[in-house]
């Protein structure tokens, strides 16, 4: 989508370039393409509207017309206006001086707040807290069942009782000063907020339990109702802060601007997966990239980072270091790699591959299980060293796999030439061209701010985008391909242009590394 | 060519990970051994019994309970509670004396708050700029009129609300969708429905993933007075719908009600599952005769892929759309059914046994204009 609202946006542009100059009509133009896309992302049309004249103003005086690519330029302002946001005040959470502190969690039927009211709990408990779970809704069938199992999951305890919710909420209180714990999490029923009897019930729960934190928990994937909904439940009950849940799927999350810009309270946490431990404090950038479609690196590494198995990553890091990187780590890293998803999706998110694969999502997982049944179909030794494969071996790999000699031939010739690529250092910096470079680099100083590790230099740089070693710039992974004949899936290549300057430090983020 | 793609694919996230992840990780180490342990101290175990994980599928007979007679809700009504939405900028436009620019903008406005969507209203309102132009429509009255009419006509299908059963196999009607949409909560109104219809429904516990799914559909079970076969709890859920079709079929029941796990659309593997489900439910003596894609009327934007994902998936026959007794309009229907031609075929307004209705495309518009 991104690309799209790029795309877009260079389409007008070019047009204005060839008569030179900008009209009003023009910045028109490109605010309503703006518009389209904050409205596909589920954005509130109010809200969309201005923000749209946030970037106008952002976009006056700016001389569009001089620069490379003012398609880009906008979507930058697009991307700084978002951030401003989204962002804005960030939730401290300080604990109450005379314990527990008192969070409750409100929302729609469905929002997720019983898992949420988990994974909070288990938040706490890392934070060094010793929650308490309260399940007060009484509504559902089974949703304090729901409760106990996950709190068991998460080693939080759970009190409830068939009674009423605001009796269950105010046990829970008493419960949580009797055994001493330090945080009280209270989950409530579901409501829709046009159910006047039901608001009125959590307003009472409310009072019941005094809350020092009250969170709307809000699913990303809801449309123009979010603010509607954000405005009962905070008139209702004055929230502190919103959690947005479901982000593990596709939906643009729009509804994260609509709700702040309503309630005006920050976005507290964001909920990522099905797993007690895929929740995590929210961070406005990745959104903004996200509403607009562009592609998510930090996300990419941080699941990778729960997903992977750190030896095997390891061990295949530091063969690709020393250039020794074989059919064998080639098939050890693909299994990690494959417990993030589709490789199609993975390579959706990640910036700098060329668009026509990503739009293609090209790679089916049945072309992966191929690759992998042909490597599976070798030797050790075959692994290792490719050259020994002979006619015979061919045919033998082949049978064993299902396959034809040709694809193990391909295969090889292919893995040969990416051996290839690997070792030339313009790759992986024109891969994580861009916006993924700066960003990576960030992700890099913040995270080896504390003693950086030995012998990752090379990469590092390559990442980092150190002239001296990264020719290729946004366009090196095109060109590159189209070299070896993938014109068709690499095509557009942009003449690669040579950065300036010396190492990346994304903007305003000069001082972040420790 | 594409494997060259899966290599480099591989390659990078083996770079970034090594470096970003693996290295990183022994200072990371150190310091977790020094924090490690704090807040670990529980005083009080969970006092939750893990539920009796049964190996093979369970028959369970719940004690009956009388269904409570209560008139169905009506569409309209409920969603009165919240009208004036398109209402209020159609009087402002039927104030004006012409159809000028503002007046286009306030239909706009008005159909992309109810989460209609950009293409299906510009596509919409492109239409009627046109018919007016061409003079085929005369004033603001009458654009108004033609717009409910061509929404109406959008979610009218020959296809219709009605849903089908097998008069040889055993009928079996699979639920699915995103998580927290309604599907279990869907399912124990549909069973009421199909039971006061004179026909004999069996529950098949479907959502062995999400923690007490099964316990929320056996109360529903209880409610509606039918049986429920469940399996294990993070059992093979076609193992549990399998089950389900045979004891369906031995004991001469109607229909079976298929639940399944919330997933994302997104999530490959489970998308997968989802297609099991289906094969075996296929399979003599059941066949599935609906599929039906719950979705929240809250959903915005992404109900149209979800739909499309759905679709492609396991072959989804028709929309459940639920919470419409809230304040959302549920309009990405309308871009659902333009799109895919997917009907909506209930309509859920609440969470009693009985909200649930028979979609009426007419009253669905009547109530965004009235």
């Amino acid at each position: 989508m991104f690309d799209a609202l790029s795309d877009r946006l260079e389409g007008i542009f070019g047009r204005i370039r060839s008569r030179g100059r900008l009209s009003d009509a023009d910045v028109d133009e490109a605010l309503r393409e703006i518009r389209t896309a904050l409205l596909e992302a589920d954005v509130d049309v109010g809200v969309a509207r201005s923000l749209v004249a946030g970037i106008r103003a952002r976009l006056v005086g700016q001389d569009l017309s001089k620069s490379l690519s003012p398609g880009q330029q906008v979507v930058k302002a697009v991307h700084e206006q978002l951030i401003e946001v989204l962002g804005g005040e960030t939730l401290r959470l300080s604990y109450a001086s005379s314990p527990p502190t008192v969070v409750l969690l409100a929302g729609l039927q469905g929002s997720g707040k019983t898992t949420t009211s988990a994974k909070l709990a288990r938040w706490f408990r890392q934070q060094g807290r010793n929650p308490l779970l309260v399940g007060a809704d009484l509504q559902r069938p089974a949703a304090v069942e729901q409760l106990r199992i996950l709190g068991e999951q998460a080693g939080v305890p759970v009190f409830s009782e068939p009674s009423d919710p605001v009796a269950v909420a105010a046990g829970g209180l008493r419960e949580a000063q009797r055994l001493g714990r330090d945080v009280l999490i209270v989950d409530t029923a579901g409501r829709l907020a046009v159910d006047e009897a039901l608001m009125d019930e959590v307003r009472r729960v409310s009072q019941s339990v005094a809350p020092h934190y009250t969170f709307l928990v809000i699913d990303a994937m809801t449309g123009q109702d979010a603010v509607a909904t954000a405005r009962a439940f905070h008139d209702a009950l004055a929230l502190d802060g919103v959690i947005l849940t479901k982000l593990d799927g596709d939906a643009r999350g729009g509804a994260a601007l609509s709700v702040k810009d309503v309630v005006g309270r920050p976005i507290a946490f964001a909920s990522t997966g099905e797993r007690l431990a895929d929740f995590d404090l929210f961070h406005p950038d990745r959104m903004a990239s996200r509403i607009l479609g562009m592609g998510d690196v930090l996300t990419l590494i941080e699941s990778a980072e729960r997903e992977f198995d750190h030896d095997v990553a390891e061990q295949g890091a530091t063969a690709l270091l020393e250039g020794r990187f074989t059919l064998e780590d080639f098939l050890s890293q693909l299994q990690q790699v494959k417990k993030l998803g589709s490789l199609g999706g993975l390579l959706s998110l990640m910036p700098g591959v060329p668009k026509e694969l990503k739009n293609n999502a090209a790679i089916d997982d049945g072309q992966v299980a191929q690759v992998e049944a042909i490597i599976r179909s070798m030797t050790p030794r075959e692994r290792g060293e490719p050259g020994v494969i002979d006619g015979a071996r061919r045919a033998r790999i082949a049978r064993g796999s299902g396959t034809t000699t040709q694809d193990v031939n391909q295969l090889l010739r292919q893995f040969k030439e990416a051996q290839q690529l690997m070792r030339s250092p313009g790759l992986l910096g024109g891969m994580l061209g861009g916006g993924g470079r700066a960003k990576m680099a960030q992700a890099l100083a913040e995270r080896m701010g504390d003693g950086g590790p030995p012998g990752t230099g090379g990469l590092e740089s390559l990442m980092s985008g150190d002239p001296g070693l990264a020719p290729g710039g946004p366009g090196g992974m095109a060109r590159t391909a189209t070299g070896l004949g993938l014109a068709g899936a690499g095509a557009k290549g942009r003449p690669g242009k040579k950065k300036k300057g010396g190492r990346v430090t994304p903007k305003g983020e000069g001082g972040r590394g420790r | 060519m594409l494997a060259l793609w899966i290599i480099l694919a591989v390659v990078l996230a083996t770079a970034v990970v090594g470096l970003v992840v693996a290295v990183p990780r022994r200072a990371r180490a150190r310091r977790a051994s020094d924090t490690g342990g704090a807040g670990a101290t529980t005083i009080e175990k969970p006092t939750a019994a893990p539920a009796p994980a049964v190996a093979t599928p369970d028959l369970v007979s719940p004690p009956v309970e009388a269904p409570v007679e209560k008139a169905a809700p009506e569409l309209r009504e409920r969603m009165g509670k919240t009208r004036g939405l398109i209402s209020g900028y159609v009087r402002s436009l039927r104030s004006r004396s012409s159809v000028d620019e503002e007046a286009w903008e306030d239909l706009e406005e008005a159909l992309l708050r109810a989460d209609v969507g950009v293409v299906t209203t510009t596509a919409l309102l492109a239409d009627l700029r046109g018919r007016l132009r061409a003079g085929e429509l005369r004033g603001a009255d009458e654009v108004v009129a033609a717009l409910r009419e061509d929404l109406r006509r959008s979610l009218d299908t020959d296809k219709g609300t009605a849903l089908a059963l097998d008069p040889e196999r055993t009928s079996v009607w699979l639920f699915v969708g995103v998580n927290g949409v309604g599907k279990t909560t869907t399912i124990g109104k549909v069973a009421r429905r199909e039971t006061t219809a004179g026909r004999s429904v069996l529950l098949a516990a479907g959502d062995t993933f999400r923690a007490a799914a099964v316990e929320q559909l056996e109360q529903w079970a209880q409610r509606t007075g039918v049986e429920i076969v469940r399996g294990a709890e993070g059992g093979d859920p076609s193992a549990v719908v399998f089950d389900a079709v045979q004891r369906a079929s031995a004991r001469g029941n109607d229909l079976v009600l298929a639940d399944t796990a919330g997933r994302l659309h997104t999530k490959v593997n489970l998308v997968e599952e989802l297609k099991k489900i289906r094969r075996v439910a296929d399979r003599p003596p059941g066949l599935v005769t609906e599929v039906l894609l719950v979705l929240d009327a809250t959903t915005g934007q992404n109900g149209l892929t979800q739909a499309r994902q759905f679709l492609d998936a396991v072959g989804v026959t028709g929309v459940v759309l639920t919470k419409l007794d809230g304040s959302a309009k549920g309009g990405i229907v309308i871009a659902i059914q333009r799109e895919l031609g997917l009907p909506v075929k209930l309509v859920g307004l609440g969470e009693g046994p009985d909200d649930l209705v028979t979609f009426d495309p007419d009253e669905f518009v009547d109530a965004l204009f009235d």
